[in-house]
């Protein structure tokens, strides 16, 4: 085993050699086509093909199909793929990945502006397409982030990127895809500095909170409609929202929040996503009425309440999915960034709490590429797709079998290593030298 | 005017006077009064068990003179005839802030914490001042002395309750017709103590309660030393402490676990307390009383939840929702339990709210004599004036009550509270009670007259001609005032009736008409006031029931503690993490709290057998870095805080206990935070929820001590600038200077010769000893190097580098020096120093021979570390068996338990988890989890539970929104919010 991984090194010393010591160099559009074969695919839309055969083309997936039913020729560079596992790339919604490099290095911080209403501050443009952290998501099959800014009542517009390349435009898979808003809070803090008890108790300002945000796009809708000159940034951003082309992220958790947050979405006739949802569960009913679907929070979590069952988090996705909502899986919170690599595992602890396996797959690929509106080129591996994907020697949602060979996004075959991985090689060889 | 204030002033002057004669006289001729008062066919409660009757108490001088069945009055006497009333001594309380300002909250200072003390020529910690003493700021409050004689009080032990050393109280009469000379029955009472800092100084340190218990200690040792002569400088703190050294000392613990957490000081430092409760104390009621300490009691009790709105209401807790319901029964179940207690009006709002809620404890079952004992008879025997205070005997203050009746009834007034021989009138004792039903003939008209209320203060409601009338009654001296108002909103006229009464029944007297016409009016009684029947049949009808207390007590506690059982589990897949390696299809059989045998067909008789086919057993997790279960984390107050221990501070009731035990987890160190280069001591222990804190420390635990190197010690993520070191050059100072001190310290020690006692040197000097381990957070491989130099100078060896994420750059030299490496699966970039953090650290450790584990530092993912540990084969290729041990047996090696935990070996203890699944796998979830045979986490139980909580939040609920329809306040919701604690957690 020890030999092995030794000639594993150095397999990959000699690869790691040529790159010189900053990110990755994004990898050149495709020109070959490329076939895999005999490995188990597993689409994302919750089906499996166990020896399949897949095409890419030009950046595009041409065929997807089994093996056994359809003879295909494989075109171009042919990878056998047999005993290993292909899945399309793992997509991170509600991402703030490339906005901050270093989380406690505030130089490195552009996640949040002040203000409060902010649709017109934009994620795309402050995306660092060559951060060491996009970089080490790839090796885990995470290759697609929906950027977001945080903070202020709207934090601000995302945009969807892929995570191979060399600046924000080329990143760009859909710009200004939505406008993300956290819902008032029901509870609120004590001002400890006042000698206040420092514990949440209902918030008082609640309904004030609520009336500003409808006041904010009942002003936004004014200003768009008349013939006015002046500039208003914030309002002219809201237009998106308005004409159906973009997607309103609320941010909510609580029961009452998602409640009120959907009469709101429905006086205004906007198209609403839930994100976080601690407590959607309790109002499924009503988000599957209204056809709302939700990004539901990180997986790996404790409970908010005592109370709470240990494994509620474990389970929360099911339990709207169960119900019929369009369910995605979204990571943020401490750690955010670094951790949005271990998704695939968040949708795998969903399995250990009782949810199909390929169900679960959906969480992380194809249910967050509809509920990002992606879905037409991302999400699954079906034909006429992106041919973002990627192929592990075994399980992906396990991280034992989590290895991955090969990833492509767009048909470009990208690189799986990060500043991680190189420090692990020239240590390792370190040790071996004896140096 | 002026005339009219000086007469006032002369006449206030003079009644101050009495009994001071040694001053001169200078406005009129010198009286002495010394008659007696004799209190005649009361009955009287000397004590709270000797009784009396129909007696007489002989009063004189404001002395209890004699008290019996058959007193002989003395002809000067003035006789007071009290028949079918009651007495009782006055009421005491000894945690009172009476009469001293509240000390003023320090201003300003920097954005750098304050580090230095204040003062000169005083202790070294601001905190600490036995030198307060209370009479130095008493100043008589004549307010809150009316109030408190209205709640029953006439004797309150007031102290500055302000920092942890707070120096000598004063016990004061509540004599409001004396003055000081006479009110002050003891000027230094009782010294107090707290775990809280002075508002008044900004000084850092202690930050934390385990701080403060070191620093109780410390003065401690530091007086010893200082009393024997040992100090060549002025420490007027330390002074004042010997001096008060005999005094009770009374500390404010505030809740159960404080409490059994200063009696452990107290036990250490020779000193039994009287611990200030927090009216939980029914929770834990066996080790409170274990401490032997006697308690002063708060009564506050918590209101009702307004649970009206279910949103807000879902937020509530089961464990808040319960305390209301089982609060009220603590001073029943204390004395029951024969804890010696004292109650205090201590955190209540207003002293109105003592009676409803010394009823309240009453109702719920505290016994009236224990009631009457906890307020006069106890704290007298506390403070250590039973002769003078707390009861009627002869010789005592005359300090009693006059009430209508048994003073522990709701319809009970109490009519005048004396204190020292004076009279103080709470309601007329001699009032005319006019309350009834009357005709009202008015004007040629008759109305209705209803007058309910207290005889004291009635209220009036007036109907006539089937309209109700506006009736405002005021009642005083004798003389009644009506005032009755036109029900016409557009035109309002009063009428105005007012009469002198003279005997109880009709009433007549001269009415002002609206348009100015004077005339009479007369009322015929028609019947007597209805009694508030109502009511006291709602009373005596509910008798509250107390709902069962669960281990802990809150969510997911058990309602008895589980048992040690006899378990087999049979064909299972076994990871034994010893040379037998995965075993498949054999059995474990468990008994005893060990691992009895392991192999394939096992049978005994009696066991509780688990089929365990296609299930894996495995030794439980330990986290060697885990900071659940603790009170507080870091005692940043200093660059080096090895005196405080986390085992000073375990929180038993942690919800997270259970949530890693449902992860598969059994064993933790709670490490110290990262607050400063040396930290504080650990605890290891079990997670056996529902335990005491004590019980869940290992017995005869390895010591560890955790060290910190790196920004967070530097101080380099917040705004602080005034501590050394601030770089890693400091650092390494630091250590060499206090390493250096632990040694000459050491060896002073060892001589024999006289040396002051510093737990902090003790401490290190334990490490330089090999007898204490470290554990030190670490990133980079500078500062990783260093300190295993700085070790190696001292000639002994880091135990653990925790966290370590830079170990795999230095791995060849760790496993020269013989440090293991605590790390992270694959955190990085939350700060600088982990940006060559990489997931591969533990493989590359592992292989270069370092032992290796993984850990948690964090709450949620403590309890799927069987998934961090499989990150190891993902990053790096580690074998699945090697990965496994870096959640187990190797942090159980790198904890020096690995003798009795870490592998499945017999003899072993049995903490022992069942898992669904292949352990590593995501797919795998802990069935049972198993500690000293005692199955303490269960799918199956969990199940049940989760049942249960529904049902008797709902249950509690209802009760409240019942409570709330019958008109009783409620409170706000309040949500609680649970805070992951974490290295640099402060």
């Amino acid at each position: 085993m020890m030999k092995n991984i030794y000639k594993l090194l150095n397999i990959g010393l000699m690869f790691s050699c040529v790159i010189t010591f900053a990110q990755q160099t994004p990898a050149p559009k495709q020109t070959q086509a490329i076939t895999i074969t005999g490995a188990t695919a597993h689409i994302g839309n919750g089906k499996v093909i166990e020896n399949s055969i897949i095409i890419v083309e030009n950046g595009k997936i041409t065929t997807c199909a089994d093996a056994k039913v359809a003879k295909m020729t494989p075109k171009g560079r042919q990878i056998d793929a047999s005993g290993k596992h292909v899945y399309p790339g793992i997509i991170a919604p509600n991402s703030t990945l490339g906005l901050q490099e270093i989380g406690a290095v505030r130089a490195t911080n552009d996640t949040r502006e002040i203000g409060s209403m902010n649709p017109h501050i934009r994620s795309a443009i402050a995306y660092n397409a060559e951060s060491k952290v996009v970089e080490s998501m790839r090796p885990n099959g995470v290759l697609i982030g929906q950027v977001t800014p945080r903070g202020g009542r709207i934090s601000g517009t995302s945009s969807i990127v892929q995570f191979d390349a060399w600046n924000w435009e080329d990143a760009a898979i859909k710009t200004n895809d939505a406008i993300h808003m956290n819902w008032p809070n029901s509870f609120t803090r004590g001002r400890w500095w006042l000698g206040e008890d420092p514990g949440l108790k209902p918030n008082k300002e609640y309904a004030k909170q609520v009336d500003a945000i409808h006041t904010f796009v009942a002003e936004s809708k004014a200003h768009l409609n008349g013939n006015n000159n002046k500039r208003n940034l914030p309002a002219e951003a809201m237009k998106g929202l308005f004409d159906g082309s973009q997607k309103l992220f609320v941010h909510v958790n609580g029961e009452k929040g998602i409640i009120d947050a959907i009469s709101f979405a429905k006086d205004n006739n906007l198209n609403m996503v839930v994100v976080g949802g601690y407590e959607a569960y309790k109002v499924a009913d009503m988000l599957k009425a209204s056809n709302i679907p939700v990004l539901s929070q990180r997986v790996h979590k404790t409970p908010n309440s005592d109370d709470d069952d240990y494994d509620l988090p474990y389970k929360m996705a099911k339990l709207l999915v169960d119900k019929g909502i369009l369910v995605g899986l979204e990571n943020s919170g401490q750690m955010e960034r670094a951790n949005a690599r271990n998704l695939p595992f968040q949708a795998g602890t969903l399995v250990a709490h009782g949810m199909n396996k390929e169900e679960a797959l959906k969480l992380i690929t194809f249910n967050t590429a509809k509920i990002l509106g992606i879905d037409e080129r991302l999400g699954t591996l079906e034909v006429g797709k992106d041919a973002t994907l990627f192929i592990s020697e075994g399980d992906a949602l396990d991280m034992r079998t989590n290895i991955l060979t090969h990833a492509f996004i767009e048909g470009r075959e990208i690189s799986l290593e990060s500043h991680q991985t190189k420090l692990w090689k020239r240590y390792s060889n370190k040790y071996k030298t004896g140096d | 005017m002026f005339r009219k204030y000086l007469i006032l002033t002369m006449l206030l002057c003079s009644l101050m006077t009495f009994s001071q004669e040694h001053f001169p006289k200078n406005d009129g001729v010198k009286t002495t009064n010394n008659i007696y008062t004799a209190l005649t066919n009361a009955k009287i409660y000397i004590t709270p068990t000797q009784i009396i009757d129909k007696g007489t108490l002989l009063i004189k001088n404001g002395k209890v003179v004699n008290v019996s069945s058959s007193v002989s009055i003395p002809k000067d006497a003035v006789i007071i005839d009290l028949a079918g009333k009651y007495i009782y001594p006055s009421f005491i309380d000894i945690y009172s802030g009476f009469g001293i300002e509240k000390p003023k909250r320090a201003q300003g200072g920097g954005r750098s914490p304050q580090y230095d003390a204040s003062r000169q020529g005083f202790y070294w910690n601001d905190h600490i001042m036995p030198e307060n003493n209370a009479i130095d700021k008493f100043k008589y409050n004549d307010k809150s002395a009316t109030d408190l004689r209205k709640a029953g009080f006439g004797v309150v032990n007031t102290h500055i309750q302000d920092g942890i050393a707070r120096g000598s109280g004063a016990l004061i009469a509540l004599n409001g017709k004396g003055n000081n000379s006479n009110r002050i029955v003891n000027d230094r009472s009782a010294q107090y103590f707290s775990l809280s800092k002075s508002v008044a100084s900004r000084q850092s340190y202690p930050g934390s309660i385990m701080g403060s218990m070191a620093l109780l200690r410390q003065v401690k040792y530091d007086a010893d030393w200082y009393a024997n002569g040992n100090a060549n400088v002025m420490d007027r703190s330390l002074e004042a402490y010997i001096a008060n050294k005999n005094m009770i000392h009374i500390i404010d613990a505030g809740d159960k676990v404080n409490a059994l957490r200063v009696d452990k000081v107290g036990d250490e430092i020779g000193t039994q307390y009287v611990i200030l409760g927090g009216g939980d104390e029914y929770e834990w009621v066996g080790d409170i009383k274990a401490t032997n300490a006697k308690f002063i009691i708060p009564l506050n009790f918590p209101k009702a939840y307004d649970v009206e709105n279910p949103f807000l209401a879902s937020s509530l807790e089961l464990e808040s929702l319960r305390e209301w319901n089982q609060k009220p029964f603590n001073p029943k179940v204390l004395a029951d339990n024969g804890v010696t207690f004292a109650l205090t009006m201590h955190d209540l709002k207003t002293s109105k709210d003592f009676k409803a809620n010394l009823m309240k404890a009453i109702k719920h079952g505290l016994d009236k004599t224990k009631a009457l004992e906890a307020l006069t008879t106890v704290p007298a025997q506390i403070l250590g004036k039973s002769n003078v205070i707390g009861s009627l005997k002869t010789g005592s203050w005359a300090n009693f009550l006059i009430a209508s009746g048994d003073i522990f009834d709701k319809e009970t007034t109490l009519y005048e509270n004396w204190v020292q021989g004076k009279k103080h009138i709470i309601e007329n004792m001699s009032v005319k009670d006019i309350r009834g039903d009357y005709d009202l003939s008015l004007g040629g008209k008759t109305y209705n007259l209803s007058i309910s209320g207290s005889p004291s203060k009635p209220k009036a409601e007036v109907k006539g001609d089937n309209q109700k009338l506006g009736a405002k009654l005021s009642y005083k001296d004798d003389w009644m005032n009506l005032t009755l108002t036109t029900p016409d909103t557009t035109k309002q006229e009063f009428t105005r009736l007012a009469s002198h009464i003279t005997s109880v029944g009709n009433i007549s007297g001269k009415v002002v008409l609206p348009n100015g016409t004077e005339s009479s009016f007369y009322a015929k009684k028609t019947s007597d006031a209805k009694s508030s029947d109502k009511k006291n049949k709602d009373a005596s009808t509910e008798t509250p029931k107390m709902l069962p207390l669960t281990y802990p007590n809150g969510a997911y506690g058990f309602t008895q503690q589980p048992r040690q059982q006899t378990i087999l589990l049979q064909n299972a897949t076994v990871w034994t993490n010893e040379k037998e390696g995965i075993l498949q299809n054999t059995d474990v059989l468990i008994k005893n709290g060990k691992i009895s045998k392991i192999g394939k067909n096992l049978s005994t008789s009696g066991a509780t057998v688990i089929n365990a086919t296609g299930k894996h057993v495995t030794s439980g997790i330990i986290d060697e870095h885990s900071h659940i279960a603790a009170s507080s984390i870091n005692e940043g107050g200093q660059n080096s805080s090895a005196e405080v221990t986390i085992e000073d501070v375990i929180d038993a009731e942690d919800v997270d206990i259970y949530r890693n035990l449902g992860g598969g987890v059994t064993s933790i160190q709670i490490l110290h935070g990262s607050a400063n280069p040396i930290g504080g001591r650990s605890a290891i222990i079990k997670l056996k929820w529902g335990a005491s804190p004590k019980d869940m420390v290992y017995a005869n635990a390895p010591k560890f001590i955790k060290f910190a190197l790196g920004e967070n010690v530097k101080q380099s993520n917040w705004q602080s600038f005034g501590r050394f070191p601030q770089t890693r050059m400091g650092v390494e100072q630091l250590y060499t200077d206090y390493f250096s001190r632990a040694k000459e310290y050491d060896a002073l020690k060892k001589s024999g010769k006289p040396y002051r006692k510093d737990t902090e040197l003790d401490v290190l000097a334990e490490i330089l000893n090999k007898e204490r381990f470290i554990s030190c957070h670490s990133y980079v491989q500078s500062e990783i190097n260093m300190l295993m130099k700085v070790a190696e100078r001292f000639n002994f060896n880091i135990n653990t580098f925790t966290h370590i994420l830079e170990g795999y750059k230095v791995a060849d030299k760790m496993k020269k020096h013989g440090v293991g490496g605590s790390t992270f699966s694959d955190w990085w970039a939350y700060k600088y120093e982990v940006n060559d953090a990489i997931p591969y650290n533990a493989a590359i450790m592992h292989n270069q021979g370092v032992v290796t584990a993984i850990n948690s530092d964090d709450g949620e993912m403590s309890r799927r570390l069987n998934q961090e540990a499989a990150k190891s084969v993902k990053y790096g290729g580690v074998s699945e068996e090697d990965a496994w041990k870096f959640v187990t047996l190797n942090p159980a090696k790198l904890l020096h338990i690995d003798d009795r935990v870490g592998s499945l070996k017999t003899g072993k203890d049995a903490d022992v988890v069942l898992w669904t699944d292949h352990p590593l796998s995501i797919y795998a979830k802990a069935e049972k989890t198993i500690i000293d045979g005692i199955i303490y986490f269960d799918l199956g139980r969990d199940k049940q539970m989760r049942e249960t909580i529904k049902r008797e939040k709902s249950e509690l609920m209802t009760m409240m929104m019942q409570e709330k329809n019958k008109g009783i306040k409620t409170q706000p919701i309040k949500k609680k919010e649970k805070e992951h604690l974490h290295c640099n957690s402060l």
